[in-house]
């Protein structure tokens, strides 16, 4: 303002013609802002707040359908926090979550180191594993319960040959979480194997060849070169597995319904069920669990995007 | 520095193209719904029903067709699982676009009608009082019918008949829980599986343990009590003792009828819809009723679709719809879809004498379904969903083994109780 004031012609001179323009960009700039923007909001601020506004409310089915919901501020939250159901959903959801990454992330790993060697038929054979990535849902899900049924399935079967007797995988409330857990990390190890796959094609052959001659073994090649080199892939990985697995519902309600006894009845699971999976709706509870899950999922992306930042700058 | 902002750049106008496609997909997506026939789209009606079993082309999509054809108009139907037809209708009611016709689970009516999305038959001027008051109890609502039953279904004990001459079981022999614990173990002992029932932790498997919860003098307004753990502890002991299989646990009416089918089961608790399977079987069949635990029949409850009308804001398209509804509801039509569906006795007494005359096989069943108890009935309307929550969550914890029935009961008496306010 001040340089405008002592020089005002020079000044006015130059930007009079580059006002217009600068607007024009920025306008041209918003315009191609506008649409992602607008689809954030649709998409994502809107069921947010709509979310949080259901778990604040005492939503009943009359409520729901004439709008006229009594605000209960965060009683629903103190009602899911003081339920039995809670502190089983949160360790069934952390038992779930880290047994599914941990072994998907180990066999992924494992797979991929083994693909990485280059012997022949390894294309097709590595595609081949990701065939449970592209089954639909539904159709592994049921596989699964068919294979783990007490009386017919295959597993017990399987089992019975060695003198094990009937395991009752998905009705028995001992089981029924571990069913589940060795059906997800199926599921999960492709997605595993791609991406570390991926991050192995970018370690360079050099470095193992000089570790050879310097007399490294197998172990310590993997040890020292592919473990280290790895890292910022393995915790993307690790972390994109994490905030997958915390959301789940397909496969635990399509096997278990998160029975029996809510013995596999995660965080995800439970909200399910109070929103849909009764036929009498409760979407005040669900919406209030659902938004414990958001928290927990918020707070594990912030890591993801700490450490991506880290691994960055380094 | 230069590959990144080209990096976003590129994935700022994929969004951007990604959202503008979405967005026309939005816009376009309510006109159609509108097209499909809500508003003011005249010559057709839209229907809802629990039935995607049956497709376009089924005898029942016929029968529905021809109703809308005799009212003059075409009817547009969409068939959803029965859960899901639920949680379909309140979100539709509450965008104000529900459809000019639901047929409901009959429990599932008192709770959408106490959500005022349900027009009272009163105001159709259709006369209710010649269903049978055991079914349409189901229907009413603070001394309001809400829908009519357009049949009703229950449970029996189907039987496999080679199984039980093998065994040397005779069916007409099982009058209480001793008879027909007495007859199970003969099974047993002859080497065949003896009873398979359906007690998956939904709807279905409250529906199904009914009749041995009612049947030892349960009420379902005090799941704890004493007959309601004899109910219980009958089902746990049967899966302990390998009687029925464990699976039971985790299977569905469905499931559990084709385990019977396989030949290998001497019993299996089901349902009228499964009269004609059962004709077709590969063995003879016949049908027990559930007996008491001191002998006598069991209460079983009534199952069965309720034709409902949402409330519409345009009041002009009741006239067809009633038209509709009498269509569905007249003795002639109960028998028709009756027969068409094969698993329906009509709910009135009428309907039920012309059914007989022309199919007399299925006296026991019209006996079954006379005897039969609305789920909802006892006063508990709305109360009866969280209830049937809690009483199938104690029925999957004693046969898993988590608790024992008494203990199951009882916290499921608490959750009764905080859920329905009490």
């Amino acid at each position: 303002m001040t340089s405008l004031r002592t020089e005002p012609v020079a000044v006015s001179g130059a930007a009079r013609p580059a006002a217009p323009r600068g607007r024009a960009r920025r306008w041209t700039a918003f315009a191609f802002l506008a649409p992602l923007i607008v689809y954030l909001l649709v998409f994502y601020a809107y069921p947010l707040y709509r979310n949080i506004e259901l778990s604040v409310h005492d939503y009943t089915p009359r409520a729901f359908v004439q709008g006229d919901p009594e605000f209960t501020g965060l009683e629903n939250y103190l009602d899911i926090l003081a339920d039995d159901t809670f502190l089983r959903a949160l360790r069934s959801t952390a038992v779930f979550t880290l047994a599914s990454i941990a072994a998907q992330y180990a066999i992924g790993l494992a797979l991929a180191v083994f693909f990485h060697r280059h012997f022949r038929l390894a294309a097709p054979l590595r595609a081949m594993f990701l065939v449970p990535w592209l089954l639909p849902l539904i159709v592994s899900a049921s596989t699964w319960s068919w294979m783990l049924n007490s009386e017919n399935g295959i597993v017990n079967a399987a089992l019975q040959a060695f003198g094990v007797g009937q395991i009752n995988w998905l009705t028995s409330p001992d089981t029924s979480l571990l069913a589940v857990t060795i059906a997800n990390i199926w599921l999960g190890v492709p997605f595993n194997l791609v991406i570390l796959y991926a991050g192995l094609q970018n370690i360079p052959g050099e470095l193992y060849e000089a570790a050879g001659l310097d007399g490294a073994g197998a172990w310590q090649r993997f040890r020292r070169i592919t473990l280290p080199l790895l890292r910022p892939v393995s915790l993307i990985t690790l972390l994109l597995g994490l905030i997958y697995t915390l959301k789940v519902v397909d496969i635990i309600w399509i096997m278990t319904r998160g029975g029996p006894a809510d013995a596999s009845t995660t965080l995800a699971i439970w909200s399910y069920r109070e929103a849909f999976g009764t036929g009498q709706p409760d979407f005040s509870p669900a919406a209030a669990v659902g938004n414990l899950l958001i928290l927990i999922a918020f707070v594990a992306g912030l890591a993801h995007v700490r450490l991506q930042r880290r691994e960055e700058t380094a | 520095m230069n590959r990144p902002s080209e990096f976003t750049r590129a994935s700022v106008f994929a969004t951007a193209v990604l959202a503008l496609s979405a967005l026309t997909a939005c816009a376009s997506a309510p006109q159609g719904a509108s097209g499909s026939g809500t508003a003011s789209a005249g010559g057709s009606y839209t229907w809802w029903d629990p039935y995607p079993q049956h497709d376009a082309s089924s005898a029942w999509a016929k029968r529905v067709g021809s109703c809308g054809q005799q009212a003059g108009v075409t009817i547009e139907r969409t068939a959803y699982d029965t859960t899901a037809l639920t949680n379909q209708a309140l979100l539709a009611g509450q965008e104000g676009n529900a459809p000019d016709v639901i047929l409901l689970d009959n429990p599932a009516v008192s709770t959408l009608a106490d959500a005022g999305m349900l027009t009272p038959m009163a105001d159709f001027g259709l006369d209710t009082a010649r269903f049978d008051a055991n079914l349409i109890a189901a229907g009413e609502l603070d001394g309001k019918t809400y829908g009519i039953p357009i049949g009703a279904n229950t449970l029996a004990l189907y039987y496999n008949k080679k199984i039980l001459d093998e065994a040397g079981v005779d069916p007409a022999s099982i009058k209480d829980w001793a008879s027909l614990g007495a007859a199970l173990e003969k099974v047993k002992a002859a080497g065949a599986k003896p009873i398979t029932f359906a007690a998956i932790g939904t709807e279905e498997g409250s529906f199904q343990f009914l009749p041995w919860f009612w049947g030892a003098g349960a009420q379902l307004t005090r799941l704890d009590s004493p007959q309601a753990v004899e109910a219980l502890t009958l089902w746990t002991e049967w899966v302990k003792s390998g009687i029925a299989p464990n699976s039971v646990i985790s299977n569905s009416q469905n499931t559990t009828w084709e385990e019977f089918l396989t030949g290998e089961f001497a019993f299996a608790e089901n349902g009228t819809w499964q009269i004609n399977s059962a004709a077709q079987a590969d063995f003879p069949t016949g049908v027990v009723q559930i007996p008491g635990k001191d002998g006598g029949v069991a209460a079983t409850p009534t199952g069965g679709e309720f034709i409902t009308v949402p409330v519409q804001k345009d009041t002009a398209r009741y006239a067809v719809t009633k038209k509709i509804l009498e269509c569905m509801t007249t003795p002639e039509g109960l028998v028709e879809t009756g027969t068409t569906f094969a698993y329906y006795i009509p709910s009135t007494a009428d309907g039920q004498e012309q059914i007989l005359a022309k199919e007399p096989g299925l006296q026991p069943w019209v006996d079954a379904v006379r005897s039969a108890k609305g789920r909802t009935s006892d006063n508990l309307g709305t109360d009866y969903p969280p209830i049937s929550e809690a009483l199938w969550t104690a029925v999957q914890k004693a046969l898993s083994g988590a608790a024992s029935p008494a203990d199951a009961l009882e916290q499921a008496q608490a959750q009764a109780e905080q859920a329905t306010g009490e």
